[in-house]
């Protein structure tokens, strides 16, 4: 028997290394024939033509999560305060059902409900070029798809905050906003910032809600009129969006460029997530 | 907060504006928890009334007419999901809690002169760790490249489950993991003071008590197959057609919304998709709640 369940322990280990291993390998082709500067600095994507700039993609990529942050996490930390410390029970056990679910929703409905009301929406925005699909459809629809991430991490590291704490802040004469912004934020301050980053990777990661509402148009992003905020008028295109169009019909170098968009991709999200863990481990310690 | 009698001071004059300090910032949080219940309030009431209009049991139960047109119902997309479902999670599942239980009370349990399994441990951690947080489009790169490609499985029933399997599995061996070891020590101590094997005390003692862990973990992962599509995008193929064999491609139903979404722009048919989608999803989440409910009784 427990041989058995070592071999599964080893076939497990096996996949994971053999994921990670395979697409580095795969995508070595695409580094070695283009050169990784070209590539990661790169404006123009046109397989057609051997042209394999990722710069587009990475600017669209981080540009939405960007928004995404914006948007999703003054909400998502006030709900996470708000079920912790603020919301009288009955509320609150609404409150995190809620969130759960959202959190639950398949991507491709938060998609679907972006181009049917949110993209008709940003149209009416009076801009040059300006078709609705684009970065801010992209951000809104990733700002409530990272919200119940944050929302939940957070809620549960301002729990953690000692009571004694508050209770020695509240005992000085705070009121309870002073205690939260004086003592149980500043606690809580380093697991937030953990929950922030666990969000930012899974924004950096969304794939098919992206390509529904961001456009999928190989450009550098740029504003479309003189205020520099209509950057995110503008379409653009995902790293993970790029993989997900593009992979079922390319073949040689164009796929191995595909595997390396992988690639830069998961050394993204590898550094965001790593800096996360840091984070927590050295609050829990 | 209790306030001494009210009399014009300086002191009740900052102690006022303390207290009209709190009570804008208490708005604004009541603002942004009701912002986030209103977003979810939103998307299922939005995609359920929309459905409403093709929301009928004829949906359920005719095939997709295909093309670009959009008509014709969900059936065979809802088997599809099933057989997608089953495959990966039979697949994944036995090779999940395998390795968590070699992992905790195997290599987890040996005292440290045991380099290898130590090591086993260890890299098992982190290779677990980071593909917790890989997109799934990674996998379905993977899958793509190993199991459609190079192995020759063409886009089907079976390199999307295998794929689908990979993205399941830290899941599952993850929260697995924690379930074991949430079992007391103490309960492990005492079946193998009367005299159990390893093996016994795992499969007698520690087992069941983490039993409604590992279900919730496996529940959880199905969850999270029925509303992937990155993976099943490239991986799946997309026909609609119900699939014949291992090998015979098909749509699940995240996929067919999409396809309505992108392709045919029959939105109210991609709703109609969508309100089961969500649907299955409730019931998933309520079936955890119980769960979970049950496993707070009998801890108790």
């Amino acid at each position: 028997m427990q041989g058995l369940l070592l071999g599964s322990a080893l076939l497990s280990v096996c996949i994971v290394l053999m994921i990670g291993l395979f697409t580095f390998l795969q995508s070595r082709l695409a580094w070695q024939s283009i050169g990784p500067a070209a590539m990661l600095t790169g404006t123009a994507w046109r397989p057609g033509s051997g042209r394999f700039g990722l710069l587009p993609m990475i600017a669209g990529s981080v540009l939405a999560t960007l928004g995404s942050v914006a948007i999703g996490v003054p909400l998502a930390i006030g709900c996470a305060l708000f079920a912790a410390e603020v919301a009288p029970a009955p509320i609150r056990a609404l409150v995190r059902p809620a969130v759960q679910l959202l959190g639950g929703i398949p991507s491709v409905v938060y998609g679907l409900f972006g181009m049917v009301v949110i993209v008709p929406l940003i149209r009416r925005i009076p801009a040059p070029g300006n078709s609705g699909y684009g970065l801010l459809a992209a951000s809104i629809v990733l700002a409530v798809m990272i919200l119940p991430t944050i929302t939940s991490i957070a809620e549960d590291v301002i729990r953690a905050v000692p009571r004694e704490y508050k209770e020695g802040s509240l005992a000085l004469g705070a009121t309870e906003w002073q205690t939260i912004v004086g003592v149980t934020l500043p606690a809580a301050r380093s697991g937030i910032v953990a929950a922030t980053i666990l969000g930012i990777g899974r924004a950096l990661g969304e794939t098919m809600a992206m390509t529904m509402v961001i456009g999928n148009s190989v450009i550098v992003p740029a504003p479309l009129t003189q205020n520099p905020l209509s950057i995110y008028l503008s379409p653009a295109r995902t790293l993970t969006g790029n993989i997900a169009v593009e992979i079922s019909y390319a073949t040689g170098l164009h796929e191995s460029a595909l595997f390396a968009t992988g690639v830069t991709l998961f050394v993204m999200i590898m550094v965001v997530n790593s800096s996360a863990h840091f984070l927590l481990r050295s609050k829990s310690r | 907060m209790r306030q001494p009698a009210l009399s014009w001071t300086p002191s009740t004059r900052l102690r006022a504006s303390r207290v009209l300090r709190q009570g804008l910032a208490f708005l604004l949080l009541w603002t942004a928890a009701a912002a986030t219940v209103g977003a979810l309030l939103a998307v299922v009431a939005f995609v359920g009334v929309r459905a409403v209009r093709v929301l009928s049991i004829d949906l359920l139960l005719t095939p997709p007419a295909g093309g670009l047109s959009g008509e014709g119902g969900i059936s065979t997309t809802i088997v599809t999901t099933l057989y997608l479902v089953a495959l990966t999670v039979g697949i994944a599942t036995p090779l999940g809690v395998g390795a968590a239980i070699y992992l905790t009370e195997y290599a987890g349990q040996m005292d440290a002169r045991r380099k290898p399994a130590l090591l086993l441990l260890s890299i098992a951690r982190f290779g677990v760790e980071t593909l917790a947080g890989v997109p799934s489009i990674v996998f379905g790169l993977f899958g793509y490249a190993l199991f459609v490609s190079a192995l020759h499985f063409g886009f089907s029933l079976l390199s999307a489950s295998l794929a689908g399997a990979c993205l399941i599995l830290p899941v599952i061996i993850r929260a697995t993991e924690e379930a074991l070891r949430a079992v007391p020590q103490a309960y492990r101590e005492g079946s193998l003071a009367l005299g159990a094997t390893q093996w016994q005390t795992v499969s007698g003692v520690v087992l069941p008590s983490a039993l409604p862990g590992i279900v919730t973990s496996v529940i959880l992962s199905v969850g999270r197959v029925v509303g992937e599509t990155a993976v099943f995008y490239v991986t799946l193929g997309g026909s609609s057609g119900l699939p014949r064999s291992l090998l015979s491609p098909g749509r699940t139903l995240a996929l067919h919304l999409y396809s309505l979404a992108m392709d045919t722009r029959a939105f109210d048919k991609a709703m109609g998709t969508g309100a089961v989608l969500v649907l299955v999803i409730i019931l998933l989440n309520a079936a955890i709640g119980l769960l979970s409910r049950h496993m707070l009784r009998t801890r108790g």
